[in-house]
């Protein structure tokens, strides 16, 4: 029997807080692309896995995962930059669903190319050496320091976003793009290098996200889709167009997911047969992110910090 | 398809405005004709593999026209209408089931028994996705645009993650139907049977939108769509119009998911996922948001491209994103925007 | 089952008449070669092709066609073959759900079905058909033997993980068969999780002496990775399927002293295999897997029955393909009543290989002759 305790409580907050930390990466990208280009994009998965293969690639080369993740992030602006220029850009002024069928295009010619260049079998990637230790929590579990490193450049990522919206020149035409898209263009930005700019900065948000929980995860074909549906979930909950609904909606849904997944089965244990309740319990726990957004949007349509009146 | 459009509208000539000979009623007729006769003449050549390939077309897009329904005449972009298309499939299933081995569906509080007859399966199917978007519409109309793809699929998730873990009627493993569900008088076994059958329900799920749109829900819907003040204004609120609509729509895609259980013989949660939402989403964009015939066109091309392009090469999907990706760039209005020409404003 | 004979005789009508025109056989394969787990699918049919070119014969046809993982998509494809090409033989599928679509329906209209990988347990049992070969195992096969081997290495509180789908409940089923005694726990994931680390500070938790687990493709490649940098030192078993070669080699270090059951390893010790593995490095240039090893005895087994009856002699060539009259790499290698393997089933560790890269070595044998549970339920 798995009794809960405070120390396994509070290790399951830490997982979930990761999981949470990892979506936010994924999101912020969607929901800047969102907030002030307007297109939905099904495609960030993609630059998710671009990132985790070409970290994979570069580490085994190399042999240095620092210089990996570095073009990983930086191969994933790029081809966020490429598609921007190629594909996206045309697709700004069409309705939503034009853009969704032009993305959920892009995903299959990314994942097959991505098959056709590198073949089917998953590719090897782990933590750096360094950061492979533990530490240990209050309580004396001991909790892997990757994953703590994980959230701390999550933190740092969501630091330095706030800092470029709210104090830069480049985060002011961010602001004014999200409220009014034509005024910033009769001011004389270019409208079409910010665009390509902040769309190139979401992809290399996927970028890193994909580098480093590729670390820790499967490199393969189509890993982008389940993260993509999640980071949807995500920026729904916070209110589109928001980073700060983006932050604080993907921190609740890891730490849902997490204990959902954990504590539903040992819920309904109380009544239930082991296997049963196994069963029951990991039913429900999939389905439980997808009802609290349910509920959530059922109270307030526009999610947690609706960006837009 | 290509010639079917120089034929009907040679360029230079403007179009005769009888309604059936003009540009855009010889591509519908063109499209229905080709959708039908292509079946008949496999048939009578002993090619019953393309009687079955006309059967899947058909139904495909009959899930289509349900979903056009909500996302082209409703504005209401549904990214959770497999739900509906997976529902009546296991409608069919599930009944099947218990009709094969002679158990009850249900023994309490009242007795159930299973059916093998494709009337009673419908039947069922209707009420059970009708009252499903009842439930989800309800709910979800309240929210628009990005709000409203996003809480569609987060319903449409919940039952694929309900389906998939439910061990009782196969969990991801899904459920054969090893007999096909039977109608009085026809042999619904047979492939050409059955494909008529399929084209007819098509047929009704394109009549039931026409009428439904020609009438005053239908004017009262598209302006739902256009300008919900307006509407507003004029004393109809547009909620319960919409809702309505929503639930049609689900039960015309329901309809089509219990007729393709039957074409498979099998229905398992692959067809409640969100690839099977996104596809008839793109069947939909594909042949033509809001078109009568856009979902036949749009169902045509994918399930044509997707058997074609899969026996030529192990990277058919590399070459199917490439064609979708051409068709939203270069032909705005869809595959019959583009055969047809734009339809007029209303 | 009255039902079930009438319904087979209508369909039976429409294709198999044609299978007679031609002394030349079809074999149409149905595999997934694209999207996630792509690399099963890839080594059946590079392992079944490899025997095909071997036996130098030009009177067979193979079809391949990609299911990417669909089972609405298997099922249009196994009708195109059998309707539109007429084939002899059907053959390929990786996954139980997608054999599930197709093989109930195939084998009543009259073709043969011989399964390079999945082997539901419905197929084995209840909805056992004449027609329908199982070359790889049945799906309990596997868990069941590792229940076996650790209840024989004296392991008392094991913990168990699978996700929640019928496989995986299926998997811990036929492990706990083996198995017999008290198990601490059992974990269900969900289908497709990529991050563990909630289940796996259960684990830690859980006081238990060794994990049992079936995640099969990426997530057992994620879990694997999350484990090792957890801390967390229990000894891992599995079956095969997290174990083969690439996975093990994508996983890296984390794999290394693991224990996995598999009914063929690359360093078997027959001539068969010896020759097998030499002929497969050199055609594809890697070494192959459990899955490239039953497409290899899939087709080496059609070939042994082509020699003495073609398909279209139905009961002849079934007659031939009971009797396994083929060399396979597994050694030793018969069918039971239910026309699924009784073979032996061996354990191997992972461990580091010449290069340093991880790869399984065999310590032994987990069971003889294993015969599936289900073949009781079999009426032929």
């Amino acid at each position: 029997m798995c009794v809960v305790t405070l120390t396994l409580f509070l290790e399951q907050l830490i997982n979930g807080l990761q999981l949470g930390t990892m979506l936010f990466l994924m999101a912020s990208g969607l929901t800047l692309v969102f907030g002030v280009m307007g297109l939905i994009n099904l495609a960030h998965g993609s630059f998710y896995m671009v990132g985790a293969y070409v970290t994979a690639l570069v580490t085994v080369s190399t042999g240095s995962f620092l210089l990996g993740l570095t073009a990983g992030v930086l191969a994933a602006a790029g081809v966020g930059a490429l598609v921007e220029l190629i594909v996206i850009r045309r697709l700004y002024h069409r309705p939503h669903l034009d853009q969704v069928l032009a993305t959920f295009a892009l995903i299959l010619i990314f994942s097959e190319g991505t098959r056709w260049l590198f073949g089917s079998s998953p590719l090897w990637l782990s933590p750096p050496q360094m950061l492979t230790g533990f530490v240990t929590l209050p309580g004396g579990a001991r909790y892997p320091l990757y994953r703590l490193v994980i959230i701390a450049v999550g933190i740092l990522v969501a630091v330095g976003l706030y800092l470029l919206i709210s104090r830069t020149r480049l985060g002011m035409r961010i602001r004014a793009g999200e409220s009014d898209r034509e005024m910033i263009g009769a001011l004389g930005v270019n409208i079409a290098r910010l665009y390509t700019l902040i769309f190139a900065m979401g992809a290399a948000l996927a970028g890193l996200a994909g580098a480093m929980v590729g670390a820790l995860q499967s490199v393969q074909v189509g890993m982008g889709e389940p993260v993509l549906i999640l980071a949807f979930v995500v920026i729904v909950i916070g209110g589109i167009g928001s980073i700060k609904g983006a932050l604080c909606g993907a921190i609740l849904v890891g730490v849902v997911d997490t204990m959902g997944r954990v504590f539903l089965p040992a819920f309904f244990r109380q009544f239930m047969s082991p296997a049963e309740a196994a069963g029951v319990g990991s039913a429900l726990a999939a389905m439980l992110v997808y009802i609290l957004m349910a509920i959530i949007l059922a109270f307030k349509p526009k999610g947690l910090f609706a960006a837009h009146g | 398809m290509d010639k079917l459009k120089n034929d009907s509208a040679p360029p230079g000539l403007p179009a005769i405005p009888a309604t059936w000979f003009d540009r855009k009623g010889l591509v519908q007729i063109g499209l229905l004709a080709l959708l039908l006769l292509a079946p008949l003449a496999a048939y009578l050549l002993g090619h019953v593999y393309y009687v079955n390939l006309g059967s899947r077309i058909t139904l495909i897009a009959m899930a289509a026209v349900g979903l056009n329904l909500a996302i082209g005449y409703g504005g209401m972009v549904s990214f959770g209408h497999a739900a509906y298309f997976g529902l009546g499939g296991y409608v069919a299933g599930i009944s099947a089931y218990h009709a094969f081995d002679y158990s009850p569906f249900l023994s309490w509080p009242i007795a159930i028994p299973g059916s093998d007859s494709m009337l009673v399966i419908w039947l069922a199917t209707i009420l059970l996705c009708g009252l499903l978007a009842l439930a989800i519409g309800a709910i979800s109309l309240r929210t628009t645009g990005v709000y409203f793809i996003m809480i569609t699929l987060a319903f449409a998730q919940m039952v694929y993650y309900f389906a998939n873990s439910w061990p009782s009627y196969g969990g991801e493993d899904g459920l054969p139907i090893y007999l096909r569900n039977t109608l009085p008088l026809v042999d619904t076994g047979r492939p050409l049977t059955f494909f008529l059958l399929c084209f007819a329900g098509l047929l009704l799920a394109m009549a039931i939108t026409s009428r439904m749109m020609k009438s005053r829900f239908g004017a009262a819907l598209t302006m739902a769509r256009l300008n919900d003040t307006r509407l507003a204004t004029a004393g109809i609120s547009p909620y319960p119009v919409r809702l309505v609509a929503f639930v049609v729509s689900a039960m015309i895609t329901g309809l089509a998911g219990a007729l393709y259980a039957d074409l498979n013989g099998f229905v398992s949660p692959t067809l409640l996922s969100w690839h099977m939402s996104g596809e008839l989403m793109v069947i939909v964009i594909l042949g033509g948001v809001g078109r009568l015939y856009g979902p036949l066109a749009g169902a045509l091309l994918f399930v044509m491209m997707e058997t074609l392009l899969g026996g030529l090469t192990e990277y058919w999907k590399l070459f199917l994103g490439l064609v979708l990706l051409f068709v939203v760039l270069f032909a705005k209005h869809g595959l019959m925007g583009w055969l047809a020409g734009r339809e007029p404003h209303v | 089952m009255k039902n079930l004979a009438s319904f087979g005789l209508g369909l039976l009508m429409t294709s198999a008449m044609a299978a007679a025109q031609a002394d030349d056989v079809k074999i149409g394969m149905i595999t997934t070669l694209s999207g996630g787990g792509s690399h099963l699918g890839v080594d059946v049919r590079d392992g079944f092709m490899l025997a095909i070119e071997q036996s130098g014969r030009d009177d067979i046809e193979v079809l391949i066609q990609d299911d990417a993982n669909r089972p609405d998509l298997a099922k249009s494809l196994s009708d195109e073959f059998m309707q539109r090409d007429n084939v002899d033989i059907l053959t390929g599928i990786i996954w139980s759900n997608l054999a599930m679509a197709v093989v109930p329906s195939a084998v009543r209209q009259g073709v043969f079905y011989l399964s390079p990988n999945a082997g539901p347990s419905a197929l084995a049992g209840r909805q056992c058909h004449e027609n329908y070969f199982n070359v790889a195992w049945q799906n309990d096969n596997l868990h069941e033997a590792m229940g076996a081997y650790m209840k024989g290495e004296g392991f008392e509180r094991p913990i168990l993980l699978a996700p929640n789908y019928p496989a995986g409940t299926d998997a811990l089923a036929g492990f706990k068969h083996r198995y017999e005694g008290e198990v601490v726990d059992e974990i269900y994931t969900q289908m497709g999780q990529t991050d563990y680390a909630a289940e796996i500070a259960q684990i830690r938790a859980s006081g238990a002496d060794s994990l049992f687990f079936f995640l099969p493709g990426g997530m057992g490649i994620s879990f694997m990775k999350q484990y090792e940098s957890s801390g967390v030192e229990l000894p891992l078993f599995g079956a095969a399927f997290s174990f083969d070669e690439i996975i093990i080699q994508a996983v890296g270090s984390a794999a290394l002293g693991t224990m996995n059951t598999s009914q063929w390893a690359y360093d078997l010790d027959n001539d068969a295999n010896r020759a097998f593995v030499e002929r497969f490095r050199e055609a594809y240039e890697r070494t192959p897997t459990l899955y490239a090893s039953q497409g290899y005895d899939t087709a080496n087994l059609i070939l042994s029955a082509l020699d003495k009856a073609h398909p279209s002699d139905q009961d002849a060539f079934r007659e031939a393909l009971r009797e396994a009259d083929f060399a396979s790499v597994r050694g030793k290698f018969r069918f039971g009543a239910n026309q699924h393997p009784i073979q032996d089933i061996h354990v191997r560790e992972v461990v580091a290989g010449d290069n340093g890269q991880p790869t399984n070595r065999l310590v032994g044998l987990a069971i003889e002759d294993i015969q599936d549970v289900y073949a009781a339920d079999c009426q032929m």
